[in-house]
């Protein structure tokens, strides 16, 4: 009889388990990633960083942060106040509510931009009306931020709600007797108890509003140096055959994964270690 | 600050949690809520403290008179220890308890070192000196509960109340803490109302018993009164071990275990006794639980003390006649 703990497996599963695990992650995340950097300096130093200086491509990344800087903000607001409003209270339409914060991973991403497209397009619904004030949302930047802010619109919310919700009221509900007003017990109770979830829901939506494309592509309209973000200037590039070219864009993307699984890490042993012991 | 209850209802969608309750606490007095799960005790207590509101109608409460149904919890000057302790997690025991003092308006809030002086003065009053930079995860149930009471008696409220102050602790930490509130309260004499399920807690502790069940109040008095005295067979069997006697026409009769004589069965008197067979004995502590089948089928317990036991040798499957009836006049 051997002797190992009943939950773990014998030697000959585990390296089996182990090795496929290995060969999967290899294929699926090394591999690519892998290729990306090699076609990216495939022709060299000097070629990466002038596809990187181009005017097409830092108009891209440009773009790209702009779109992460109104979204994050905006969905972080959100999302603390839907999850403050979802966990504290109980209230008629909350089941409703919490069905439609996740209604943008329910929806494919092309219908997230084609919505947007049949409501403020030429022909949508207030085509006519925004023509007439020479508003102009589709393929133009308002239409960019509108598409990534409803696809990442349950990030931070999602990240929240079990958090808040496994923590109780209880602590909310001793800083009411003790006399404290609504925005004090926000400020010194429930955020700090909070804090690390909510940099991971924001680290996740960041990561969700840079790296988008399908949304995105269909508001767009692809108008090079105007409005093609990131993702989309490289599915451009590709397409004209500037293969190393669209690799160095790519390497922007893939350095931003690398970052975000970083910081990811980080926060997770960062939480670990000051949730200890209660 | 004396507490008055009137006509209270509360209902959570198609659930009624407290039906027509009204209560009179005494100022000073140290009152306990009792009653099995549901029975409305703690929905009665977050209502006084105005963590919920009753449903609209006749219904008041009342602080020295004064009417403070609407008044927010916030507002009330009541101090709450929640029965998790909900103490601040991220914060120091010494900032846990200023938190009351630091909410204030400016107009009104101590400054840091005034309110640093009523912070040590309140861990000494709870004997938790020197513990004021600890974190809650640092503190043993016991002590995080001592803090949960410093916090709620920063604001020196007029109210105190307790929801199931010592229902998360080991036995022996809920025996000394039990002592410990007791001579507290006699110490600064601030009303104080309870919740608990453990009678025993409730009869020790309190002046005042208020026996809850099922929404509505079902006795109230001091713990004498409630325990020798009880108006209905429910606050009879919740307050003690009870023996439940079905007589021949129906009836129930009620009698407390320790209150049943023994003798041995060649001294039977037929006409006040019965018969049985000791089937089961537990003798390892003070007092001896003695399990008697009667020989008409039911099951009887008796408490007897050890010096009887040991006086009668008694053992499981001896013969053993048990006084039920008083003597015939």
């Amino acid at each position: 009889m051997k002797n190992r703990p009943v939950t773990t497996e014998s030697p000959l599963v585990r390296a089996l388990l182990i090795t496929s695990a290995v060969i999967i992650l290899t294929l699926f995340l090394l591999m690519p990633l892998f290729a990306v950097f090699a076609e990216a300096f495939r022709r060299g130093w000097e070629v990466f960083l002038a596809s990187l200086h181009d005017d097409a491509a830092l108009s891209a990344i440009k773009l790209t942060l702009i779109a992460a800087a109104v979204s994050v903000p905006l969905n972080t607001l959100f999302g603390l106040s839907a999850a403050w409003l979802v966990t504290k209270f109980r209230f008629k339409g909350r089941a409703f509510l919490l069905s439609m914060i996740d209604l943008p991973f329910a929806v494919s991403p092309v219908i997230a931009g084609l919505v947007w497209v049949l409501l403020f397009g030429a022909q949508g619904w207030f085509g006519p009306w925004l023509a007439e004030h020479d508003i102009q949302i589709i393929f133009a930047l308002p239409g960019i931020i509108l598409a990534t802010v409803f696809v990442t619109f349950p990030f931070v919310a999602r990240e929240l709600i079990p958090l808040m919700e496994a923590q109780g009221s209880d602590q909310e509900e001793a800083g009411v007797t003790l006399g404290a007003n609504g925005w004090q017990i926000f400020r010194r109770i429930t955020l700090p108890n909070i804090k690390w979830g909510l940099l991971y829901g924001v680290l996740l939506c960041n990561a969700r509003a840079m790296g988008e494309f399908g949304a995105v592509s269909v508001v767009s309209g692809h108008i090079r140096g105007k409005t093609n973000t990131l993702p989309l200037h490289v599915e451009v590039l590709y397409n004209e055959y500037q293969f190393s070219a669209a690799f160095a864009c790519a390497t922007l993307l893939a350095f931003l994964a690398l970052l975000t699984l970083g910081l990811k890490s980080l926060l997770e042993q960062l939480s670990g270690h000051k949730a200890g012991g209660h | 600050m004396s507490i008055s209850i009137k006509s209270i209802n509360k209902t959570f969608g198609a659930y009624k949690a407290l039906e027509d309750v009204s209560l009179e606490v005494p100022n000073g007095s140290l009152t306990a809520l009792l009653g099995p799960s549901g029975s409305g005790k703690t929905t009665l207590l977050r209502i006084v403290a105005g963590l919920e509101f009753a449903d609209d109608g006749p219904s008041k409460i009342l602080f020295h008179g004064e009417d403070v149904s609407g008044v927010p919890a916030g507002k009330r000057g009541v101090g709450f220890v929640f029965q998790h302790y909900a103490l601040f997690r991220h914060m120091t025991v010494a900032e846990n308890i200023a938190f009351g003092l630091s909410v204030l308006p400016s107009k009104s809030r101590p400054g840091k070192k005034e309110a640093s002086d009523r912070v040590k003065e309140l861990l000494s009053l709870v004997k938790l000196d020197g513990l004021d930079k600890r974190r809650p995860h640092e503190l043993s149930g016991g002590q995080r509960q001592r803090v949960a009471l410093a916090r709620a008696l920063a604001i020196r409220p007029k109210v105190l109340l307790l929801d199931e102050p010592f229902g998360a602790l080991d036995a022996q930490v809920r025996k000394d803490l039990r002592r410990w509130l007791r001579s507290f309260h006699d110490e600064i004499g601030l009303t104080t109302i309870f919740v608990t399920h453990d009678q025993e807690e409730a009869l020790e502790l309190a002046d005042e018993v208020v026996v809850m069940r099922n929404a509505r109040i079902e006795q109230i008095g001091s713990p004498q009164e409630v325990y020798d005295k009880p108006r209905s067979p429910f606050v009879y069997e919740f307050l003690g071990n009870v023996n439940k006697l079905t007589a021949p026409e129906g009836t129930h009769e009620y009698i407390r275990p320790h209150e049943i004589e023994i003798r041995f069965a060649a001294e039977c008197e037929p006409l006040t006794d019965e018969l049985g067979t000791i089937h089961h004995l537990f003798s390892a502590g003070p007092i001896a639980n003695l399990s008697i089948r009667l020989d008409n089928g039911s099951f009887l317990d008796v408490e007897i003390s050890r010096k009887i036991l040991d006086e009668m040798c008694l053992d499981r499957h001896d013969r053993i006649a048990v006084k039920l009836r008083p003597e015939p006049a």
